[in-house]
C-alpha cells in the first residue's frame, strides 16, 4: 500500500503519455503523403485514454491510466487539382492526407508536459521513501 | 507501559500514513490529466486526522487506511470545466502535490525528533 503504489500509477501514465507521443510522431511523418492507387490517404490517429482502477476492489486512490484503442480521424483528406501528378486519379485530383500539423504540434507539447510532470511524481515520491527508510537514524 | 513510549509518536505516525495516502490520491489525478470523464478527488486531511486520533472513536479504531481514506473522500474543486468532462486543474494539482510533500517530511522530521527524544532519555547518564 503507502507510496510504493505511486510508482505504479505515474508509470502507467508515463507510458501512456508516449505511446501518445508516438501517434504524434507517425501523424507527422505521414503529413504528407498521399493516396496510393486504392484511393486510401493516410488518416490521422490519436489514441484513446482510460482510467484503471486499482485491482483491490474498494481503493479507489489508485488509479492508473491505460491505452485502450486508437482512433482514425475520418474527415476526408485534401484534395488537390493536379493532373500531371502520377497518382492522380481519373479526374486529375490527388488526395493528401488528413493531418493537422498544427493540432500535432500542441498535441506533442501538451503530452510531453504530462510525462514531465509524471517524472517529477515518482522522483519526488523515490525521495520521500528514501528518507522514510532512514528515519531515526544519524 | 509500552504504550506510554509509544503513545508520544502516535499522533506524527497517523499524519504520516494518512500524508502518504494522500500522495497517492494526488499521482493518481497527476497520471489520469489527460483521461476523459475523469474526476480528480482530493481528502479531507484535517478531518480524517482528527477522526484517526480521536480517543472517542474506539469503536472506529478497528477501521482500516483504506476505509478512513474513502471515508474522507471529496470531489476537488474545479476552477474550468473543459470539453472532455476531465476536472483535473493541473496547477492546484501540482500545487496541492508540493504542499502535501514538505507536510510529509515535517512530520518526517517530527517523527525523527521524538524518536531521538526518546534514544536520549534511554541512555545512562555518563556520570555515575
Amino acid at each position: 500500500m503507502s507510496m510504493f503504489n505511486i510508482f505504479h500509477i505515474s508509470g502507467s501514465a508515463v507510458s501512456a503519455q508516449s505511446q501518445r507521443l508516438n501517434a504524434v510522431a507517425s501523424n507527422m511523418a505521414n503529413a504528407d503523403t498521399v493516396a496510393g492507387p486504392d484511393g486510401q490517404a493516410y488518416k490521422a490517429r490519436q489514441v484513446v485514454f482510460q482510467s484503471v482502477l486499482a485491482q483491490n476492489g474498494m481503493d479507489q486512490t489508485d488509479v492508473g491510466v491505460q491505452v485502450v484503442g486508437v482512433q482514425e480521424n475520418q474527415t476526408p483528406g485534401r484534395r488537390v487539382h493536379d493532373p500531371s501528378h502520377q497518382l492522380a486519379d481519373a479526374d486529375g485530383y490527388v488526395t493528401y492526407s488528413n493531418v493537422n500539423s498544427v493540432e500535432e504540434m500542441v498535441n506533442m507539447i501538451s503530452a510531453s508536459r504530462s510525462y514531465q510532470n509524471n517524472l517529477e511524481v515518482m522522483g519526488t515520491a523515490k525521495s520521500l521513501l528514501l528518507k522514510t527508510l532512514q528515519m531515526g537514524q544519524g | 507501559m509500552l504504550n506510554r513510549l509509544s503513545d508520544a509518536m502516535n499522533f506524527q505516525a497517523q499524519a504520516l500514513t494518512l500524508r502518504a495516502e494522500r500522495q497517492r490520491l494526488l499521482a493518481s489525478n497527476i497520471a489520469n490529466a489527460d483521461t476523459p470523464g475523469y474526476q480528480s478527488k482530493d481528502m479531507d486531511f484535517a478531518k480524517a486526522l482528527r477522526e484517526a486520533t480521536s480517543p472517542a472513536t474506539t469503536a472506529n479504531s478497528n477501521q482500516t487506511l483504506t476505509q478512513r481514506t474513502q471515508n474522507a473522500l471529496q470531489s476537488s474543486l474545479s476552477a474550468m470545466t473543459s470539453m472532455d468532462s476531465n476536472t483535473v486543474d493541473m496547477d492546484r494539482e501540482r500545487a496541492s502535490f508540493a504542499d502535501n510533500t514538505v507536510k510529509y517530511e515535517a512530520s518526517l522530521r517530527f517523527l525523527n525528533g521524538s524518536i531521538r527524544t526518546m534514544l536520549d532519555a534511554m541512555k545512562s547518564p555518563n556520570a555515575a
